[in-house]
């Protein structure tokens, strides 16, 4: 919200004048955070107001005039002027001699093609006061001539622009703000229309006598509240003979520019001005529009209305509207009827000053499409004490503008539903522990009573009654924050609490997560972070995913869906970098992916946990792509591979053993990825995918060649074993090479563990050392060669041993592998 | 006569380059025909008197000729090693062979210290589902349907499901913490979490990104108050930025979760940013609505909250002034922060 600074003033007077930027960090420091404090005009001197009292073509240009000008002192001036709405008769700005302008000119007496000029008529823009700068700045007739244009305009002013946290709605107008620096500043608000300055609870501010006499008619309708839960007070008034064609007075002009709003008509106008003065929303009908009686009730489903944007919107049963005899005129607190609303012709008015309750109003302008000041009010709570001062406000502002004669007001009331506050009780211990300071019953009363908190104190305890402006107080932790910033967040010192030392935890089957992503560093991978929602088509084509969880309002198409994995937005990380020319990427994430979007009820942390993995798991994927490594050795000449990635993989789970078998994935070469399975003992485990990038989705990012990926549940990476010591065997180890011819499509693993299979126990270890296929061996073979090691913990093995255990494998090779030896 | 044959094979053992020529030379003096194998032979001929003398001397010389000989040996195969040791040289200035290091991310580099920072207090880190219910985000926080506080969250929800969002804060870890917590150790027990974790939001430009990092905290206990707040919010400021001479500002301010509610400010007092208020966090004391929705009871326990922006702690920390670069993954960026 943005309010002028003098007239906030003119609501403190015992605080004023007001140092702007003292005042800005008091509000700040109290919690109504002043974002900006713009001066109205920049800093110039010595322009007043001249008036142009005769024109007289320039000699040498066509363009320019001789204007000469009466500054009220002296002789009249000769100025030449270029101005096309320079004429007789228009006051104007005018700069004077020595007159230092914005932007650092000063004015100097000068001859422009050969005439003398002795100051210079004034646009807006010129002043730095608006961007006008189509011609001279007209000022009002009756602007005194030799008058400083500062003091005429008020330009010595500033705009200072609040934000307004919800709670604290009261603040939204002036009176708001006044309250808040009267409390800040130990003084007390004096309304415009007070004689001096009084305590708010003598209640100037809720004038019992009207402010206006009312012309002895009755509002010549009557107001029915068939909803009083959402409307327990409504106060009407009819005004009629009011002359449309009157202006608004420039200061209610002035003022409503500074807060932001155009100035239309008077009539709109004064509604607006005291909103914003007193934070009551008003609103006004044309009374010759409106038939009949006027009810405010829930709209039936299906009823319509065009309201003052032009828009029809359809009514539903949760809507308050403001109806007449022929049905719904305005949305009540939100926005009026096209039809019912004030034009420029409009001589009679139906002015509304009502209560609404903040549910009958919350989320309607959201559900609508339409936003308006009122509803913003309305929602976050408008004093009910306030209808009949802003009913008053305005009613002597058009009368005062337009003339006319007001009616009696008419009353509408359901005392039972108006909102009541209740009294807080609570002690000064209580106030002191939630804050961690000393508080004294007394002092807490006294700073409550200067938020118009009325209180009573009784030993230690504090009954306190919010006024009926505050929606926000209604707990003792609520006094405790009003305790707090009248006390100073500031002043509040800064404490540790104090702790019983407890032994922290470590234990040795799990590992860190920082570990992994360290571990992955260390490999080569840099830390990626995508985004958790893409693109539709990543999952349902990329991931076969045929119903993604989809976003109902997503920020961009390419943002439509939550992920199922991460392996997608990887390949997306790594074809933006080799649009940037890197030459090799590899990267790694650490992200939930999301399976389920049913709510996790789980309440305990293991039942909790157990929902997350299986709804929404923690998922570590990588991806490499490019050269092997950088580089001048070998592995910079060629692309990284399959087995690359795999031994990543595997290293990061030694101590564990892994086994890979062939599968289809959409995402991936169907005759080079694999999906993974953790080995302990005599269990397996499925924990992920790993594979090359299939050459349509390659071919789909630009990837040339396709990068590798691998992808697993994060939690299987966190566990560990804890080591348990074997004895080590003081025995000789025996090695044995063999080679097998073996048909192309059988794989290392099927031969492993056939051999393995077949060998007596001591055989401690067997893996392949080489594999070679191509010229020399027959047609659909490969040559693979298993190196075997044995061991014996208590003896040395004898060579018979060794060699029987041999012919058994090649046997059972043979037999289930169509594996020969090689000779 | 045996000194003379001592200097010529000296200097015949020195001229030898090779082992062959070594060997050539030794044999015109030991070989089979040598001049100390005749001379040794011709002593026979010699009278006995003679004979002692002279084989004395010849012997001497042919000492002093082996060993010449072992000398000669041992410098050339030393040579011989010169060489091939120089044939084996490599350039010790081409790069190591070794997998290039990969670096984190900023905002988990930055994560880690964090934790660690709160570890050292007794802070345990909490986790919570990103796809979350209405309730936990909003209600239970104490901010019913309607309320206009809703609004200052812009809040993406699920196609077809109005009871599901993804969540826009990491409050809701605070709910579900608190009511393991409570489930596993009663309504008045002692809990200390930070939950760290993905929000997302509808909003996007050079500082906003849809989905961002927060960084919740909670600590409740039976004497939490609001001096503890600024106490750990400022010990963690200080050692995160590692100066105790930041400035650290707590502002009214309104959470529905909270009350009181404060902004925290910081100013440095040196750098690109010195003199200017920064807006790093929201924190406040645990409103008793929310304590109870947690399972505590607001009369035996007290808590404290605070929210930061981990991205907004990062980029302040490596001086990054665009949220965005934390979402390309651009490879040169990551390298920074090896």
């Amino acid at each position: 919200m943005k309010i002028l600074v003098s007239w906030l003033e003119s609501w403190v007077k015992d605080a004023a004048p007001l140092d702007v930027a003292t005042l800005a960090e008091r509000l700040t420091m109290a919690g109504l955070e002043v974002e900006s404090v713009e001066p109205v005009a920049p800093p110039f001197t010595g322009v007043v107001v001249g008036e142009i009292v005769e024109v007289a073509p320039h000699p040498n240009a066509d363009k320019l005039r001789l204007c000469t000008v009466d500054v009220g002192q002296g002789e009249p001036l000769a100025i030449v002027c270029g101005a096309p709405n320079a004429r007789v008769g228009l006051k104007a700005p005018c700069a004077l001699v020595g007159a230092q302008l914005p932007g650092g000119l000063t004015i100097r007496q000068a001859k422009l093609r050969g005439v003398a000029s002795f100051g210079m008529l004034c646009s807006a823009r010129e002043l730095g006061i608006s961007d006008d700068h189509a011609g001279l700045m007209e000022l009002p007739a009756d602007a005194p001539v030799g008058a400083d244009i500062r003091r005429y305009l008020q330009l010595d002013d500033a705009v200072i622009e609040l934000k307004m946290t919800p709670n604290r709605a009261d603040c939204l107008s002036v009176l708001g703000v006044a309250r808040e620096v009267a409390a800040l500043t130990n003084t007390s608000v004096t309304p415009p229309w007070a004689p001096g300055a009084v305590t708010e609870r003598d209640h100037p501010l809720s004038p019992q006598a009207p402010l206006v006499p009312s012309a002895g008619f009755t509002a010549g309708r009557a107001v029915r509240l068939d909803a009083p839960e959402a409307c327990p007070r409504y106060l009407g008034r009819w005004i009629r003979g009011v002359d449309p064609t009157r202006p608004t007075p420039e200061w209610i002009e002035r003022r409503l520019r500074a807060a932001g709003l155009r100035p239309i008509h008077f009539l709109v106008d004064v509604t607006n001005y005291v909103m914003l003065e007193l934070g009551q929303p008003l609103h006004a009908f044309d009374a010759q529009q409106l038939a009949g009686d006027i009810t405010v009730r829930w709209a039936r489903d299906g009823e319509r209305l065009t309201v003052l944007t032009g828009d029809e919107v359809t009514l539903d049963a949760a809507t308050l509207v403001i109806a007449d005899a022929q049905g719904p005129v305005a949305l009540a607190g939100l926005m009026g009827g096209l039809e019912s609303g004030v034009r420029t012709t409009t001589t009679e008015i139906f002015l509304e000053s009502a209560h609404f309750t903040p549910s009958a109003i919350a989320g309607r302008a959201r559900r609508y499409g339409l936003n308006s000041d009122a509803a913003h009010r309305f929602e976050r709570g408008v004093d009910p004490e306030g209808c009949r001062r802003a009913l008053e406000r305005a009613t002597a502002l058009i009368l005062e503008i337009a003339g006319g004669e007001a009616s009696e007001v008419v009353v509408a009331e359901s005392p039972a539903h108006l909102p009541v506050r209740s009294a807080i009780t609570v002690t000064a211990s209580r106030l002191a522990a939630h804050l961690g300071v000393p508080v004294n019953a007394d002092d807490a009363a006294r700073w409550l009573e200067r938020e118009g908190v009325a209180t009573q104190v009784v030993g230690e305890t504090i009954t306190a009654v919010p006024p009926s402006w505050r929606f926000d107080l209604a707990i003792p932790e609520d006094l405790a924050e009003e305790v707090a910033r009248l006390i100073g967040y500031d002043a509040i010192p800064a404490q540790m609490p104090e702790i019983s030392a407890v032994m922290g935890q470590s234990p040795e089957t799990c590992r860190a997560r920082h570990a992994v992503r360290h571990f992955l560093c260390t490999r080569g991978y840099s830390e990626a972070i995508t985004y958790a929602f893409v693109e539709k088509r990543w999952e349902t084509e990329v991931l076969g995913n045929a119903q993604p969880i989809a976003l109902a309002n997503p920020i961009a198409a390419p943002l439509a869906v939550m992920r199922s994995s991460l392996i997608p937005g990887l390949v997306d990380a790594v074809a933006a970098n080799r649009k940037r020319q890197v030459e090799s990427v590899r990267l790694f994430e650490i992200g939930r992916c999301f399976l389920s979007a049913e709510p996790i009820t789980a309440v305990t942390q293991d039942a909790l946990d157990a929902a997350l993995a299986h709804q929404q798991p923690l998922k570590l994927a990588a991806i490499a792509w490019g050269t092997a490594e950088p580089g001048w050795t070998e592995a910079g000449h060629r692309a990284v591979d399959f087995f690359d990635l795999k031994g990543d993989l595997e290293a990061l789970f030694t101590p564990e053993t892994l086994a890979f078998e062939r599968v289809e994935h959409p995402a991936l070469h169907p005759g080079r990825s694999a999906s993974v399975w953790l080995v302990q003992g005599k269990e397996r485990t499925q924990i992920g995918v790993i594979g090359e990038l299939h050459p349509k989705w390659a071919r789909h990012w630009e990837l040339k060649p396709a990068p590798v990926v691998f992808e697993i549940e994060l939690e299987w990476a966190l566990a560990r074993r804890k080591p348990e010591y074997q004895p080590l065997s003081k025995q000789p180890m025996v090695t044995r090479d063999l080679a097998f011819l073996v048909p192309e499509g059988r794989s290392a693993a099927e031969l492993i563990a056939v051999a393995r299979a077949a060998a007596p126990q001591a055989l401690q270890s067997v893996w392949v050392f080489d594999v070679y296929q191509g010229k020399g061996l027959p047609e659909g073979m490969k040559s693979v060669a298993l190196r075997f090691r044995w061991q014996h913990p208590e003896r040395t093995l004898t060579d018979a041993e060794i060699d029987e255990a041999v012919v058994q494998i090649v046997d059972a090779l043979a037999a289930q592998c169509a594996a020969t030896l090689r000779q | 006569m045996g000194s003379e044959w001592v200097r010529e094979a000296e200097a015949a053992f020195a001229a030898a380059t090779t082992v062959a020529a070594l060997e050539d030379a030794k044999a015109r003096f030991l070989g089979k025909n040598g001049v100390i194998t005749n001379a040794l032979k011709g002593l026979g001929k010699l009278p006995p008197e003679e004979r002692k003398a002279q084989g004395a001397a010849i012997n001497a010389a042919k000492a002093r000729i082996e060993a010449l000989l072992e000398a000669a040996r041992a410098r050339l195969e030393a040579e011989q090693l010169a060489r091939s040791l120089a044939a084996q040289a490599i350039d010790v200035t081409l790069p190591g062979r070794h997998r290039s290091v990969g670096a984190p991310h900023p905002v988990w580099r930055t994560l880690e210290r964090v934790e660690a920072l709160f570890a050292s207090l007794g802070f345990s880190v909490a986790d919570g589902p990103e796809i979350e219910d209405d309730w936990h985000n909003f209600t239970a926080l104490n901010t019913p349907e309607d309320h206009p506080a809703r609004s200052m969250h812009d809040t993406f929800y699920l196609e077809g499901r109005s009871d599901v969002v993804l969540r826009t804060h990491t409050s809701p870890v605070q709910i579900r913490a608190m009511r393991a917590h409570v489930a596993a150790h009663g309504a008045a027990s002692e809990l200390r979490i930070i939950a760290p974790g993905r929000v997302y939001r509808v909003d996007s430009d050079a500082t906003h990104s849809p989905m961002f990092h927060q960084l919740e905290g909670l600590w409740v206990g039976p004497t939490i108050a609001f001096t503890h707040l600024k106490g750990v919010v400022q010990a963690f400021l200080h050692a995160f930025f590692e100066t105790d001479a930041l400035e650290v500002r707590f502002r009214p301010s309104f959470f529905p979760f909270t009350e009181p509610s404060a902004e925290i400010d910081v100013r440095f007092m040196s750098g690109a940013l010195k003199g200017k208020w920064l807006e790093i966090a929201g924190c406040g004391m645990v409103h008793p609505t929310v304590l109870a929705n947690g399972g505590f009871d607001p009369e035996q326990v007290r808590g404290f909250a605070f929210g930061f922006g981990l991205d907004r702690l990062a980029m302040l920390q490596y001086g990054i002034n665009d949220l965005r670069l934390f979402f390309e993954n651009d490879v040169r960026f990551l390298a920074q922060f090896a």
